[in-house]
């Protein structure tokens, strides 16, 4: 029991990673139509960037979280501006693979100029400790990036479903044509979401910073985990992404803790099984006959 | 999911060959001439570069297959090289076989895999077909690096023989002899992708590509189709992937990774999607590229390759092959009617 509470935390706090970077990358395919490859890069520069950071001014994690936040918003507006925005008209692969070529640079560049090693980021200063439940001895670290992200993800959901931005957002998803034609102007609001969902990214990478190795390649697999996540919880839907971010953190951990060397097939497995099932992702809405 | 900001257009694909339409036997001239430059190889550069540009030639190929013919992007066609990679290793080390039998057992379990694979990606298409294939590989790549006792894990497979009855020592003093030995099921490979684009079933996979809903109205299985082409295409890849590994004489959890899945992309878009022979171009730049970049001691090689993609899909998205049989195509068409006025 004590061994599934721990899992079940890790789980939680891994999901926390997967549900944020998932969430901005479905609030750009939703909005743009894009599927950011170099969505993991991004998330890989938020954690190298907190690092850096750390080394060059002396400014920690608390520092950290909203200076990086904000610079990868900025990354992500440059990324947009500079590329991403001349292919938006063509078929979607085409930024699938331009993102694919932008993470190919980013990554060798930092592995070039930083290394392959990994660079030292310590748990910040109040979590450091463990917290005793009862018999179970949690990291308080893990508690605060599983209520952290649960909470960042409420608030996210908040913004989209109270605010008007937030509703133009949601419109613009749903029915591009339909809001312009009632006014709206979508193009307006094209570049600031793709600057969110990288700020996600980049997010996700700083907390992610004091519990792994900080390193250029920390990124690529956990860009395959995210498709598998917007796979499994419908790429269109931004509740499918954050449930299934969290549902595959869990099966990860718990997979980690019971299944051994194996755990991470078995998120594939899951994938195929949501395939299989409901080929369009738990939450996604059926594709329109192709 | 229509609900873009703007509205999409298809795949910008470059025209069709307009040069060999009207003349025919050019055709066969630029075949003779392929064949020659491919025969030629290896007296100009290092044989076993020329063997790498060879097999990822018919990577390209088979991943153009899909693409360029049928408009679907694998991302996960490292999963077919590298299992044949490894397969072909595992025959050669414990059989003993010669490597040509060896490579095409490969090519069969690339097949096999691709049975499962394609059945479930195939219910997905456009870029969700895209990301399932790219998770698809990955697992295959997790349960290469776990399974240890048959994969060797991450030192991948040591010491995969050359055998080919009385002409093993031969091709393995030089790898001169071996790049001709091995040609063969390069060629067989290509033979097979130009016999599949140029027949029926190519028909319907160009029509499937324009026009799904059409072509499923007209009476034909979408989906089977895809599997079929799918599997096709991953028995290419597998036979490139099986020369790989017996040239190298290892397999490694590189032919797996998603970077090798990336990298064939790459190729076959700079050559041209839905060139085929854009393929080898490709292949020959980038693999050429890499060997110039890895002997000078730069490390870093993604920054130039990736440059090289953002620059090819945002500015030459036809590929050199395509750019250039429009180039020529449009020049014919230019000086047809300057004739035609004068």
């Amino acid at each position: 029991m004590t061994a599934f509470i721990q899992y079940t935390l890790q789980g939680l706090a891994l999901g926390g990673f997967y549900a944020l970077a998932a969430l901005g990358l479905a609030v750009i395919f939703g909005v743009l139509g894009v599927v950011n490859f170099s969505h993991g890069a991004c998330y890989m520069l938020g954690a190298v960037g907190a690092a850096l950071l750390l080394d060059a001014t002396g400014l920690g994690f608390w520092a950290a979280l909203p200076i990086i936040t904000v610079a990868m918003f900025l990354f992500g507006v440059l990324l947009e501006r500079l590329f991403v925005q001349w292919l938006l008209r063509l078929d979607p692969l085409y930024n699938f693979l331009l993102t694919f070529g932008i993470t190919l640079f980013l990554v060798d560049f930092v592995k070039r100029r930083y290394g392959v090693s990994s660079l030292p980021y310590e748990l910040p200063a109040g979590l450091q400790g463990r917290v005793n439940v009862g018999s179970v001895s949690l990291s308080s670290y893990q508690i605060f990036v599983a209520v952290f992200s649960v909470a960042l993800c409420l608030a996210v959901w908040l913004l989209l479903t109270k605010t008007r931005v937030g509703m133009i957002v949601r419109a613009s998803t749903e029915d591009a044509e339909r809001s312009r034609a009632l006014g709206i102007n979508v193009g307006r609001w094209v570049t600031p979401v793709f600057g969110f969902g990288i700020a996600l990214a980049g997010l996700a990478g700083v907390l992610r910073a004091p519990t792994g190795s900080v390193n250029a390649d920390m990124g690529s697999f956990f860009i395959i985990i995210l498709f598998a996540v917007v796979v499994i919880g419908g790429l269109g839907s931004i509740l499918g992404a954050v449930v299934a971010g969290f549902l595959v953190g869990l099966v990860e951990a718990y997979g980690q803790g019971y299944a051994g060397s194996f755990s991470q097939v078995l998120i594939f497995v899951l994938m195929a099984v949501v395939i299989l099932v409901r080929p369009s992702g738990l939450f996604g809405r059926e594709e329109a006959a192709s | 999911m229509s609900s873009q900001l703007v509205s999409k257009v298809d795949v910008d694909l470059p025209d069709a060959p307009s040069i060999t339409a009207q003349r025919p036997y050019l055709r066969w001239v630029g075949m003779a001439v392929g064949l020659l430059v491919v025969l030629a190889l290896p007296f100009f550069i290092y044989p076993p570069v020329a063997m790498d540009i060879a097999a990822w030639a018919l990577f390209a190929i088979s991943v153009d297959l899909l693409l360029g013919y049928t408009g679907l992007l694998s991302f996960g066609h490292a999963a077919f090289w590298g299992t044949s990679a490894y397969t072909t290793g595992l025959i050669a080390i414990h059989a003993g076989l010669p490597f040509p039998v060896a490579v095409l057992g490969g090519a069969v379990c690339a097949m096999i895999l691709a049975v499962p694979t394609g059945y479930l990606a195939v219910r997905r298409t456009g870029i969700y077909f895209a990301m399932v294939t790219l998770a698809f590989a990955q697992m295959v790549y997790f349960i290469a690096n776990q399974w240890r006792s048959v994969t060797g894990g991450e030192n991948g497979l040591q010491g995969v023989p050359k055998n080919l009855g009385p002409l093993t020592d031969l091709i393995n003093q030089d790898p001169f002899y071996f790049y001709y030995a091995a040609l063969p099921l390069i060629l067989i490979g290509v033979v097979i992708a130009w016999r599949t684009v140029n027949s029926p079933f190519g028909r319907v996979l160009v029509a499937i590509r324009d026009n799904p809903a059409r072509a499923r109205a007209l009476g034909y299985d979408v989906e089977r189709y895809k599997i079929m082409v799918f599997v096709i295409s991953a028995g290419l890849a597998g036979l490139a992937g099986g020369v790989f590994s017996a040239s190298h004489g290892f397999a490694s959890l590189q032919e797996l990774i998603w970077t090798t899945s990336g990298k064939v992309v790459l190729i076959t878009v700079l050559g041209g999607i839905g060139t085929l022979w854009g393929g080898p171009v490709g292949a020959a730049l980038v693999v050429l590229l890499e060997d110039r970049l890895a002997s000078s001691g730069f490390n870093g090689i993604g920054i130039i390759t990736g440059a090289i993609f953002v620059i090819i899909v945002l500015a030459f998205r036809h590929g050199i092959w395509g750019t250039a049989r429009n180039g020529i195509g449009s020049w014919l068409r230019s000086r047809r009617r300057a004739r035609e006025d004068a």
